[in-house]
């Protein structure tokens, strides 16, 4: 697909509105957002991103319209230094747009939940005036993703790339001074510096591959001037292509939460729902998976990379499914689940499966965001229950206080709660039904059950596995059997059964504004599955994406696969009801599993330790060399001892000692000094010539004559 | 003929004298006196060459000479006496005013 | 050995004798009347030497009025009370030492470097016996006239000096 002749027929020429307008709308919300009501802030930033949906619509049209080919729409010069010219354009073609629907589609209606959910949970937190800053922040997140998917070059990728990664540290650390549970602390600001660093060390890896790109691909980072050249240069030195692949698999891995870079994204849910749905779940994440996409032409090249970003994926796939099977928090689970649906992902365009893997993020898009915004709407349902529920512990201390005239310790009302802790809830399908059925259908969805649309999409990749990658197969399908048994203990746990505290008990359902998106993402996921059907002429995304991808392998549907996958979807439902449904669990019961897994629970519960391991080999002992670095050599050794001792010193020393003491006191005032009294004695002693007496007075004459008259024999 | 070297040397070996007592003696009149002692020595040494250039000029120099001598003696006098009223003795040694 | 150089080493040994005289007496008296005979001497030496008419003026004027003068003077304040007290013992010995450097200077310089040449007329030859006084008074008359009459103003006021210095200021004279 070469470049672009820029139609006349289409809107191609609306590209820079995907970036202008939410950009637009968080300037606006800047500039006005103070003397604005929440409800018009959130409306102005959800019709910024609203903006930026019916453009992609059109784009998507105009694509479609024109057959199919891409289309750059130059938009500014950036650097021109001599021959370098990088600038920015907008590639309009099959493969953005898809990612520009998501983005904006999925991301709008987060926008609008999120008035709903931030509404209240600013005053959870006590800091009204915060609501503004939020939507900014998102409008923000929303510009830097469309600069990222909608750029033709490597380069504008790269500024996108970092600036979803600055929103997901503004984001994450939104309520930065306090922790999960609203208590003074700097958990919420690591958890944002934690994804900011391991993020940049995946930047790190991508910048590497850029400048192996630029060196060896054509002194270019435009996608068809790298892509011609990495033929050649494959033919040549193969070498750089591996390098410039697996240096962007390390981008990949900090981005999209991979092994060994995931470490950030479960501490991200300390953000508010809204971000965990919108960035960690639909789309920021994705980026990687776009990126390895976007190079399909580079990995095709180089099968041995390809192998090892398929294994990266699949292992992670695993891993992160393990963990979440020992996880109590709702967000937990769904976190490790994203870490897990990523490797799918990754596996999938590992593979070459580019189509498969880009259908699997849609959908994945669709149901987990509907997943996280439940979840956010079950722990804002349990915070509402927990104030409910102390307001009537108050009037019953009271009225009992009145009656026994007693006095009470004012400390029991205050107790820490956690409302995202599973074992706090229990029963919420009777006082949370919309949202007990809106979880249901994104569990549904992610467990891969027949006909949600997380089916479609995984089990195309599970196909694509079995066929080329058999490790791979085995792999991602034992992991599939763990998302459904981790889900379902997860539905058992929060819906089922009978109110673990009295927080559960007294929940209450969200707001139309928050509930409304829901349905929206649920019907997605029921139906998303239409748009790549492994049936012949329903290869949708297939044909779409061949567009941009060349090398498409439409597979029809194999009755093998699908079926393991789903009767292990189903066994694993059905043994997480014998574990969760069946006898649930009471208050302060401990995880059914404990006891029989042992160890092994107590890994999965503590994510296999790996956060500690970090610490152990890396940050701890970079910490300790940093301050060796800083106390000894800089401030022991190079500022009191060289500055202060040495220079200092010497320098002290030369200009008091030598020069002041020596050379000045005793040198020079003591010679004015010298001259002074030698000119006083000296004139004491001419004095005493001056006796007064005649005499001699005249005897000094006498001698002058004397004197003059031998001159006068002398000459 | 006595040759004029000779009155000369008499003519310095008194102004010799004469100097002498005036940087020995302590007696301020006895310094006067030498004073005049070196004046005649000076006059002696004039007339001795005015006879030998056959010339009246030396001889008018030596009156001349006299003349102020005999003024300055005058006034020098009247001094010393005026500094015997306020100081009661004419030993210059004690005329040390000048010390400094 | 001529009689003029006789005369002359005489007159001389005189004049030396009593100038030493002068210096060294202890009584200020003898060293004026020392200093008569002196002068006496040196008028002798003016008359050797063919200058009358100074001669009788040093006679007339030195010797005889000056020294007159000084002996009312020595009479009137005691002079002989002078205490023996040394204040400065090194200026005898040193003016001494300077005197003798100053006659060997004196003398060599006569010697070597000016030497005056010739000799004194000696009295009675023909150009000694010229109308001495007459030409003597022309002289003084018509070519020092200025320096006789400012001459005159200064025995004037050396007069009016002397008699100014010693007055009282009340003008009451002792």
């Amino acid at each position: 697909m070469f470049l672009s002749e820029a139609t006349s027929f289409g809107f191609f020429f609306l590209a820079p509105w995907l970036v202008f307008a939410p950009v637009i709308g968080l300037l606006f919300n800047i500039a006005f957002g103070g003397r604005l009501s929440e409800k018009w802030i959130g409306i102005v930033a959800s019709l910024a991103s609203g903006a930026a949906f019916v453009v992609s619509v059109m784009l998507a049209w105009s694509v479609a319209a024109g057959g199919g080919h891409a289309v750059s729409v130059p938009f500014a010069e950036w650097i021109h230094i001599g021959n370098l010219e990088l600038d920015w354009t907008f590639r309009v073609d099959s493969l953005s747009t898809t990612m520009m629907l998501v983005v904006s589609g999925v991301g709008t209606l987060i926008h609008i939940y999120a008035i709903g959910y931030m509404h209240e949970d600013v005053r959870f937190k006590n800091d009204v005036g915060r609501f503004q800053r939020f939507f900014v922040f998102l409008n923000l997140f929303i510009a830097a993703m469309m600069i990222l998917v909608s750029g033709d070059s490597y380069l504008m990728l790269f500024v996108g790339w970092e600036g979803v990664g600055l929103c997901s540290f503004l984001l994450i650390g939104f309520w930065y001074e306090m922790d999960t549970l609203a208590r003074p602390s700097w958990a919420n600001s690591n958890a944002a510096k934690k994804a900011f660093i391991t993020n940049r060390i995946g930047d790190f890896g991508f910048l590497i591959a850029g400048f192996l790109m630029y060196w060896y691909l054509g002194q270019s980072f435009q996608f068809d001037h790298v892509f011609e050249a990495a033929k050649e240069v494959a033919a040549t030195q193969p070498g750089v292509i591996v390098a410039i692949t697996l240096c962007m698999l390390v981008g990949v891995a900090g981005k999209s939460a991979q092994i060994p870079l995931y470490i950030w994204l479960p501490d991200a849910m300390a953000g508010p729902t809204p971000v965990s749905a919108l960035i960690h779940a639909a789309t920021m994440v994705t980026a990687g998976v776009y990126l390895v996409t976007r190079s399909a032409e580079l990995y095709m090249l180089v099968p041995q990379a390809q192998y090892i970003v398929a294994m990266t994926g699949a292992v992670t796939a695993l891993f992160a499914a393990t963990i979440a099977v020992g996880q109590y928090d709702i967000k937990k689970v769904l976190a490790y689940s994203t870490i897990s649906q990523l490797g799918f992902m990754v596996a999938a365009v590992g593979m070459g499966a580019f189509v498969a893997g880009m259908f699997h993020l849609i959908t994945h898009a669709f149901f987990k965001a509907l997943l996280f915004l439940s979840a956010g709407s079950v722990i804002l349902g349990l915070e509402r229950g927990h104030h409910h529920a102390e307001d009537h512990k108050k009037e019953s201390d009271d009225s009992r206080r009145r009656r026994s005239r007693e006095t009470s310790d004012s400390k029991e009302h205050h107790e820490v709660f956690d409302p995202g802790d599973m074992r706090n809830m229990g029963g919420l399908r009777k006082t949370m039904p919309v949202t007990f059925w809106l979880y249901m259908i994104g569990t549904l969805a992610l467990a891969g059950i027949v006909p949600f649309a997380g089916f479609w999409s995984k089990d195309e990749i599970l196909l694509d596995a079995s066929l080329h990658y058999p490790t791979v197969y085995w792999l991602l399908t034992i992991a599939a059997f763990l998302t459904a048994f981790y889900m379902g203990r997860q539905v058992w746990m929060v819906f089922f059964g009978e109110a673990r505290h009295e927080a559960a008990a007294h929940a209450e359902e969200s707001p139309k504004v928050m509930t409304v998106p829901l349905m929206v993402l649920a019907a997605l996921s029921l139906l998303g599955g239409a748009l790549n059907l492994p049936f012949e002429g329903f290869h949708n995304l297939g044909h779409w994406l061949e567009h941009t991808l060349l090398e498409v392998e439409s597979l029809p549907l194999d009755l093998q696969v699908a079926g393991i996958s789903t009767v292990l979807a189903l066994t694993a439902i059905v043994v997480s009801w014998f574990i969760y449904g069946r006898n649930p669990l009471k208050a302060g019961q401990p995880d059914p599993l404990k006891k029989p897994l042992g160890f092994l629970f107590t890994g999965m519960e503590n994510k296999w330790f790996v956060d500690e391991g970090y610490f152990a080999i890396i940050i701890n002992p970079f910490k300790k060399l940093s301050q060796f670095l800083a106390d000894v050599i800089d401030w022991r050794f190079w500022h009191d001892f060289v500055h202060d001792t040495v220079i200092a010193g010497t320098y002290n020393w030369v200009s008091n000692i030598a020069l002041n003491d020596y050379a000045d006191q005793k040198g020079i005032d003591a010679f004015a000094n010298w001259l002074g009294t030698a000119t006083q004695s000296l004139s004491a002693t001419m004095r005493k010539v001056q006796n007064g007496f005649v005499r001699s007075y005249a005897l000094s004459v006498l001698l002058g004559v004397v004197l003059i008259v031998g001159y006068l024999i002398l000459k | 003929m006595v040759p004029v070297n000779y009155y000369i040397i008499l003519s310095a070996v008194l102004f010799t004298i004469g100097a002498l007592g005036v940087l020995i003696r302590r007696n301020a009149l006895i310094i006067f006196m030498s004073v005049e002692l070196m004046l005649n020595a000076a006059n002696l040494a004039i007339v001795a060459f005015s006879s030998v250039i056959k010339s009246f000029s030396g001889q008018i120099f030596v009156f001349f000479v006299i003349a102020v001598a005999a003024a300055e003696v005058a006034v020098g006098l009247a001094l010393i006496v005026e500094i015997f009223k306020s100081k009661h003795s004419i030993d210059v040694d004690q005329m040390s005013g000048l010390k400094g | 050995m001529t009689l003029e150089l006789v005369t002359f080493l005489v007159l001389a040994l005189i004049a030396i004798a009593t100038a030493l005289g002068m210096l060294l007496s202890r009584n200020a008296v003898y060293s004026a009347l020392f200093l008569v005979l002196n002068f006496t001497t040196v008028a002798v030496f003016y008359l050797l030497l063919g200058a009358p008419f100074i001669a009788m003026a040093q006679v007339t004027v030195y010797a005889g009025a000056i020294m007159v003068l000084f002996l009312f003077v020595i009479m009137l304040l005691g002079a002989e009370a002078i205490p023996r007290t040394q204040v400065l013992p090194w200026q005898k010995p040193v003016a001494i030492t300077l005197a003798v450097i100053l006659v060997v200077e004196a003398a060599y310089l006569l010697v070597t470097k000016a030497r005056p040449v010739g000799g004194v007329l000696p009295p009675g030859t023909e150009a000694n016996t010229m109308e001495n006084l007459q030409q003597l008074g022309e002289t003084l008359f018509t070519q020092y006239l200025l320096p006789f009459e400012v001459t005159s103003i200064l025995l004037l006021v050396a007069m009016v000096g002397a008699i100014v210095l010693v007055r009282k200021e009340k003008g009451v004279q002792r």
